[in-house]
């Protein structure tokens, strides 16, 4: 990954020294301009001209809204009904204007539109913050140039034209895709910030050209006129063609001109510029696509329960139509009709016993109306609801709010919550992920000298795993009381503070630390307070120039041609400046793994300075220059063990010569070559240069640990999610990570998948492409299969068996995914605890990724932090985007956001279990009461001769899901949890609980609609039989059809609910409120409707004041009814969790035993260390499961 | 710990936030085998005797049923009951013999209950208007009354299916030779009488068609006061249903005999419905069902069973809750 980056920098580097001939060359695209595709014509200045405003070009203006004020209603309604559920609905809805309604049309479309309008309320909340970010962008200022007053007035962005002139200042954003005319600087550079647009944090160099980099006072641009033919507007980031004619001339443009829309100006003061793409058109906005959208599993899932009571639906209509027909057929027999009370021989069709089949028919449609209930209308709006507040939670929690960088948690899509309890195995970035990304100078050997006495933090856990014991463990953070410099944690007396010139190689500690100043590409820059900051790509080049800062080289200018340091000077010992002309850079690469520069010093020595992977400079080193070689190799051999990214320095002098000479004019040709081996050339050129180095030492940088990553990785191995990391690193880095960060733990077993083979390396020189690719697949294979072999060894022998890390990289993770392997490696994967890939690209992270999630078919998370994550984020079932020092490109990427690492652990043990237990049970909830309310329905229907008369009035049916209901069920996803985060992270195999879903397969949904359709059973007939056919209360009145539905439905609230309370067990006022609110609210509901005139309250006319409430028989039937329906759950729930205990209901059980401490000091607890009891427990416990262990893992192979 | 630590801590207490970090103070039962055992045992022992006392209740009302639509039709039409009940010129008195086998106390119910009549059939439950029945003839929005709205033209009050079947037979009560007292006022619901049936609202045009369906109505008698017709309005709730027809206000004694007259005018032999006339004193909870008390004694002596159960297995099967050879994820490797 460094290497990617370095890369990049790199390229502008080298136009950096070449700008001397620098010409944009026409390629062969230019020739295309004007054609289709590039017919383009920007009149530059000249924003009102009538050619320019015939074209018509776009504005300014930029909207992200999915929807506008005019298509609002059509469009969100439109979305809202692509919906399965919601389209019955709606079809119900405008069948019920016809006599095929059971119910009033109001009552359906009531709970409909809440529902739906509900449902649009919220996409309006989010459209609208969209929005405003939109008018915030839109009316941010930019100065235009005004050729009336000639001079640059204030403009807001949304007014900008096509080809207006524009002034763009420091740290300002562009406003608009714009060709670059001139700089503050003479020769019309400036340099961009491209974070928004690739997270790249690297500064590019922009350079006008030449014609117009003159340009710099108001009056020159008034006269400037010129036309710009260009290609029309697209989403290619990385090209640009077009032709500028000015003065009766053409200029071909390139990308180098080229200033992007949310790009922004650095390090230049202002820049002026032509404003070409607006708006829309603009490269990022063409860029803009939507996100991959994710669906959870759970969320497949109740589409296919959805699907399965759409069926129980029909069946249930089928056959309440065929008892209607057969019913209805009976109704005449010969000139006889059976019930005459019906008048069926006056009747409609509906009811019409001579076409029997077809009122049997509509009486279908009545049916799949009536039964209607079995589909939650309200199970989508309510999921989401409690979606959006369980997010607000995440976002709100203070235990992952990152103080350092002021970032909390957040949840960007509220849809992936329950996913998050679900996950299997996490894909993980390294650099900036589990590591800080910030490189601190720590070591370094000097002629064979080692130097730096600090101890890093994988040597603090190398030792713990070793067993040693450790002399108090040194607070790294705060040395040398607070005047710790960022990147830099040398402490070494012999060299700091000017102590090195008393050394016995002084001589050679000043060439070393000459070169970490000079052999770099860093640009330095004054803050106000004086001090210099240096602006470098890669964070190691930083460490570098600030280690040599601090110890006495302070690089402080750099131009074109020449880097300026204040050094000591040895022999008067004060501060003297020395200039450095810098001749040639000679670029870093992934292929050279080394870079340097040629210099010329003070003393007009010719020198070339040179810093690279160890493997490469050692190589090279001329005979007198090894002089240190075996100590240098061992100190960077014990760096490395240590975690530390080492390089090694070296110089050399050239002889100014013809020799020198004529390699110069070779390379200077090789670099304004425009081939497409220009590349091989240069760096053959470099290589005959970089030869006979003499070896001055190594440098040693920690890429430091994230705070708390051993933990929090600690934590989730034991919830049994499987780790991957993903690094750009190499083998022994990675691995040296990997024990740090124990994903490698002392006892597990390496395997090593590597193609460093001496053969496969030997067929690579001979250049032979497929005999190499093919070697390389047959010995993967090989490596591949023996590994299995070792683990099913280690199965069947260990005792107990060991655990396997996998370590596997880019080269041959290429030929392990390919097709005829891809199912052998990942089933190895499989069986390792940890898998390390190594050198791996960001495509291929992305590939693993899908392979990893195919395989396996579980829940992937993926996490990172950089541009080269976006492709792993987006791929994975969930990307989590560190918010941290890489741009923002992963967090946009991501569907989480987190400030650290560490806060992983919370986010899956605690709010992951949480949200998926929450959702799980609010879905087989929901099921379970929409079954027990539509299947009374039924019942009832048996004993109206199905001729689809509802139990109860309409009005009590329609609130049924909005009211009495909906508040508890809401409860439950928003607040419910089965224990408390404390012991969800003390216990993390509580989280095995989501991954196997044991709390939403399909036996468990069953049994919740089992539980529905016994309730339903119980509540009907224990209700008739037992308020119907007698008196029901003492003055000798007997039960109607209202009271019947009264009562019934009164029975169904109070056992709905009471269910509610007794599957869960955590009660809050809230859960009290809603859940005794609820019930309360039906008898309120019933004196206010009943209330009403009877005219509009029909059946519920005074039912409960008159009838109901002066009946003990109703107050003792309810009674009955509810604990009978109550019964069977609890039953079952008491035997389960004595016999069956879940993990849950252990912990609950330990807990309310007192053998668990819940209240609390959480807080202070998490922050601070286990305590060794709990530690042993917890060990005692894990490795009791590790032996009953059933590998869930093997069931894949 | 300094003051402000400790004064931040107790911000860091108040309400909202421990809302946002969801640990609001929770009451968390957790149905541990005391709990399970202790609510089970408090059930079996709150229900056992509350059936006990509804059955005691439901037992101390007395009933008189007696079925008379078989018996009431001379053996003559018994072939072709639907053709006797529909011919008019057949006289349908029939007297019927009630033997009291025990002291009824006043006031005696009489109701009526007929089976297999489906009031709550939809097409029958939607035929009628309330609004009419409430305004009469100013209101005419009655096309919900199809198909018993107009005849010859004119709106019929009261329309609709519901009222055009009203029940007609009439029963007469006597004992040793002089009749009972049966009040027929307030047997229907105040609320209906007032509210629901129009004061000022007249029959009319009330079973004046080719096909009659129930009883007549007297059309000098508002609505409000036609109880009969009221409680008949009043839609039952299932197929097999009794509907009050008046109180007899005297003690009946044991061995009392009470010859009934009655009219067998009303329809049921086309759908061979059941007609039976029901005398019934009440308790303080209605009428006589031992089906309620036998189901708490049943629900009781359940959870009586299965505490005992529970804690024999209780018992049985002592285990540590440590112990998690049953969780799912470990469930597996035992079977293997």
């Amino acid at each position: 990954m460094e290497m990617t980056r370095v890369r990049k920098r790199s390229i502008h580097l080298s136009k950096l020294y070449s700008l001397a001939c620098f010409r944009p060359t026409p390629t062969d695209e230019h020739a295309q301009i004007g054609q289709k595709g590039y017919s383009r014509v920007v009149y530059c200045n000249e924003p009102d001209c009538q050619e320019q405003i015939r074209l018509n070009y776009r504005g300014n203006y930029v909207s992200t809204t999915k929807y506008t004020a005019v298509n609002f209603i059509p469009k969100s309604l439109f979305e809202q009904f692509r919906r399965v559920a919601n389209i019955y609905f709606l079809v119900a809805a405008c069948v019920s204007f016809s006599p095929l309604a059971p119910y009033s049309a109001p009552s359906l479309l009531v709970p409909l539109i809440v529902v739906i309008g509900a449902t649009m309320a919220k996409e309006g909340v989010e459209d609208w913050r969209r929005r405003l970010q939109d008018v915030e962008a839109n009316n941010r200022k930019v100065e235009v140039y005004d050729k009336r007053s000639c001079s640059f007035r204030e403009s807001k962005w949304k007014n900008l034209r096509v080809g207006d002139l524009v002034k763009v200042h420091k740290d300002e954003y562009f406003p608009a895709d714009i060709l670059l005319l001139s700089s503050s600087y003479e020769d019309g550079v400036c340099y961009v910030d491209t974070m928004n647009l690739d997270g790249e944090t690297n500064l590019k160099l922009k350079h006008a050209l030449e014609v117009t980099s003159s340009l710099h006072d108001a009056e020159m641009l008034k006269e400037f006129r010129a036309v710009i033919k260009c290609e029309d507007p697209n989403e290619h980031l990385y090209s640009f063609v077009g032709t500028l004619h000015y003065d009766c001339q053409q200029y071909p443009l390139a990308l180098q001109q080229i200033l992007l829309r949310d790009s922004k100006l650095k390090n230049t003061d202002y820049i002026y510029g032509v404003v070409i793409f607006t708006g829309h058109d603009t490269k990022v906005m063409q860029n803009a696509t939507d996100p991959p959208s994710k669906r959870t599993r759970i969320e497949r899932r109740m589409d296919k329960i959805v699907y399965v009571l759409f069926s129980t639906l029909i069946l249930v209509s089928f056959i309440g139509s065929l008892f209607f027909g057969i019913e209805t057929k009976k109704d005449i027999s010969g000139a006889n009709y059976r019930r005459w009370y019906l008048r069926s021989d006056k009747t409609t069709v509906f009811y019409d016993p001579r076409r029997a089949s077809l009122s049997g028919f509509f009486h279908f449609l009545t049916g799949l109306m009536l039964y209607g209930y079995l589909i939650p209308i309200s199970l989508y709006v309510s999921i989401e609801i409690v979606k959006v507040l369980q997010s607000i939670f995440i976002n709100q929690d203070r235990a992952m709010y990152d103080e350092e960088t002021d970032r909390p948690a957040h949840a960007r899509t509220s849809n992936l919550n329950e996913e998050l309890g679900q996950v299997s195995t996490i894909l993980s970035d390294k650099t900036g992920t589990l590591t800080c990304n910030s490189m601190e100078f720590v070591k370094c050997s000097i002629a064979g000298t080692a130097y730096g006495r600090g101890m890093t933090e994988v040597e603090i856990a190398l030792a713990r795993k070793r067993g040693e014991r450790l002399p108090e463990p040194m607070p790294i953070d705060d040395v040398d009381s607070g005047t710790s410099v960022k990147g830099f944690n040398f402490r070494d007396e012999r060299i700091m503070n000017g102590q090195w010139v008393k050394e016995p190689h002084s001589d050679v500690i000043q060439k070393f630390f000459r070169v970490l100043a000079t052999c770099h590409t860093a640009v330095p820059e004054k803050t106000e307070s004086g001090e210099i900051v240096y602006e470098a790509e890669s964070p190691d080049e930083a460490a570098f120039v600030i280690a040599a800062k601090e110890v006495g080289f302070q690089f402080f200018v750099r131009n074109q041609t020449s880097i300026k340091l204040h050094e000591l000077d040895l022999v008067s010992g004060k501060s003297v400046e020395r200039v450095y002309k810098l001749l040639h850079v000679l670029e870093f690469s992934s292929a050279r793994k080394r870079m340097s520069v040629i210099v010329r010093n003070p003393e007009n020595q010719l020198l070339l300075l040179a810093k690279g992977a160890d493997s490469v400079i050692f190589e090279r080193l001329a005979k007198h220059g090894r002089a240190f070689e075996a100590q240098t190799k061992e100190h960077i051999d014990r760096y490395s063990e240590a975690g530390l990214r080492t390089l090694a320095i070296a110089y050399r002098e050239l002889d100014d010569d013809d020799e020198y000479r004529l390699w110069e004019e070779e390379f200077m040709k090789a670099k304004t070559y425009l081939t497409a081996d220009q590349d091989v050339l240069v760096d053959e050129l470099a290589d005959r240069i970089e030869r006979d180095l003499i070896l001055l030492g190594a440098t040693a940088v920690e890429d430091k640990l994230q705070k708390g990553v051993p933990d929090c990785i600690d934590k989730l191995a034991k919830a049994r999610i499987r780790i991957w990391v993903l690094t750009g690193d190499k083998k022994g880095t990675a691995i040296n990570i990997g024990y740090a960060c124990s994903l490698l733990r002392h006892g597990m077993k390496q395997i090593v998948i590597t193609l460093e083979s001496p053969e496969i390396e030997a067929l690579e020189k001979r250049g032979d492409k497929e005999a190499t690719a093919k070697a390389s697949l047959a010995s993967v294979a090989q490596q591949i299969c023996d590994g299995k072999s070792q683990v099913a060894r280690e199965l069947l022998t260990g005792e107990p068996p060991a655990e396997f890390g996998l370590i596997i990289d880019g080269k041959s993770l290429t030929f392990a995914l390919d097709k005829s392997l891809v199912n052998r490696f990942m089933d190895l994967a499989m069986d390792c605890a940890t898998v390390i890939c190594c050198r791996s690209s960001p495509k291929q992270k992305a590939l693993v990724t899908r392979q990893v999630k195919s395989v396996t078919s579980k829940t992937t998370l993926a996490i990172g932090d950089g541009a080269n994550d976006v492709g792993m984020l987006q791929e994975a079932d969930i990307g989590v985007g560190i918010s941290g020092v890489e741009g923002m490109q992963a967090v946009m990427a991501s569907d989480f956001s987190i400030g650290q690492f560490r806060f992983l652990e919370r986010l899956l043990l605690v709010h992951g279990h949480w949200c998926y237990r929450r959702i799980a049970m609010m879905i087989c909830y929901f099921f379970y009461k929409n079954i027990t309310f539509g299947f009374t329905l039924f019942w009832f229907e048996a004993y109206a001769s199905f001729s689809g008369q509802p139990a109860y009035n309409d009005w009590y049916m329609s609130c049924y899901n909005v009211f009495f209901t909906s508040l508890p069920v809401i409860a439950l996803g928003v607040f419910d949890q089965d224990v408390s985060a404390r012991l969800c992270l003390k216990h993390p195999l509580l989280y095995q609980e989501g991954v196997q879903d044991i709390l939403f397969n399909w036996l468990r949904i069953l049994g919740w609609m089992f539980n529905g359709v016994l309730s339903s059973i119980i509540i009907f007939f224990l209700t008739t039989n037992s308020i119907t056919g007698q008196a029901f209360r003492r003055d000798g009145q007997v039960a109607d059809y209202a009271v019947l539905g009264v009562t019934m439905y009164t029975c169904v609230v109070w056992a709905v609910n009471c269910q509610m309370a007794l599957s869960i067990n955590y009660f809050t006022w809230i859960q009290h409120l809603f859940i005794w609110g609820s019930i309360a609210l039906w008898y309120i509901f019933l004196m206010v409707y009943g209330s009403l005139p009877p005219t509009l309250s029909t059946t519920a006319y005074k039912v409960l004041v008159e009838a109901c409430a002066p009946s003990v028989l109703y107050w003792i039937t309810t009674l009955l009814v509810v604990i009978s329906t109550l019964l069977p759950l609890f039953s079952y729930r008491a035997f389960q969790i004595r016999f069956r205990p879940m993990e849950h209901d252990r912990i609950q059980i330990l807990r309310s035993e007192g053998l668990e401490q819940e209240h609390d000091t959480a807080q202070r607890l998490s922050e601070s260390p286990e305590s060794p009891e709990t530690r042993i427990s917890s060990d005692l416990i894990s490795i009791r499961i590790d032996n009953l262990r059933a590998s869930p893992r093997r069931k894949n192979s | 710990m300094t003051d402000t630590d400790q004064e931040r801590d107790r911000n860091k207490e108040t309400a909202f936030y421990k809302f946002t970090q969801q640990t609001l103070p929770a009451c968390k039962p957790v149905l541990t085998p005391a709990w399970v055992i202790t609510i089970f045992l408090f059930t079996g022992c709150i229900f056992i005797p509350v059936g006990l006392v509804t059955l005691r209740a439901s037992r101390s009302v007395v009933e008189i049923v007696d079925r008379y639509d078989a018996e009431c039709v001379p053996e003559s039409f018994r072939i072709d009951k639907v053709s006797y009940v529909q011919d008019d010129s057949i006289p349908k008195n029939c007297s019927r013999f009630l033997k009291v086998h025990k002291y009824m106390k006043a006031p005696i119910y009489i109701y009526y209950q007929l089976d297999n009549y489906y009031q709550n059939h939809r097409r029958y439950v939607k035929s009628r208007s309330d609004q009419q029945l409430l305004h009469g003839r100013k209101y005419h929005g009655t096309s919900s009354c199809q198909p018993v709205e107009f005849n010859n033209d004119h709106a019929i009050v009261p329309c609709g299916l519901v009222a055009w079947s009203l029940f007609n037979d009439t029963f007469k009560f006597i004992r040793e030779r002089a009749e009972l007292k049966v009040n027929r006022k307030n047997i229907a619901w105040k609320s209906d009488r007032d509210h629901k049936f129009g004061k000022k609202v007249y029959p009319y045009n009330f079973q004046n068609g080719t096909l009659i369906g129930g009883g007549k109505l007297n059309p000098r008698i508002p609505l409000s006061d036609q109880e009969d017709l009221i409680v008949w309005m009043r839609i039952s709730a299932l197929p097999s249903f009794r509907k009050l027809y008046g109180r007899i206000e005297e003690d009946l004694d044991v061995d009392d005999v009470v010859v009934v007259h009655l009219m067998n005018n009303y329809n049921t032999y086309s759908f061979s419905g059941k007609k039976k006339l029901v005398l019934s004193t009440s308790s303080w909870l209605g009428g006589k069902n031992d089906f309620l008390g036998l189901a708490y004694v049943f629900v009781g002596s359940s959870s009586l069973i299965l505490a005992l159960v529970f804690m024999l297995l209780h018992l049985r099967y002592r285990r540590p809750y440590g112990d998690t050879i049953y969780l799912p994820w470990n469930r597996k490797s035992l079977s293997v």
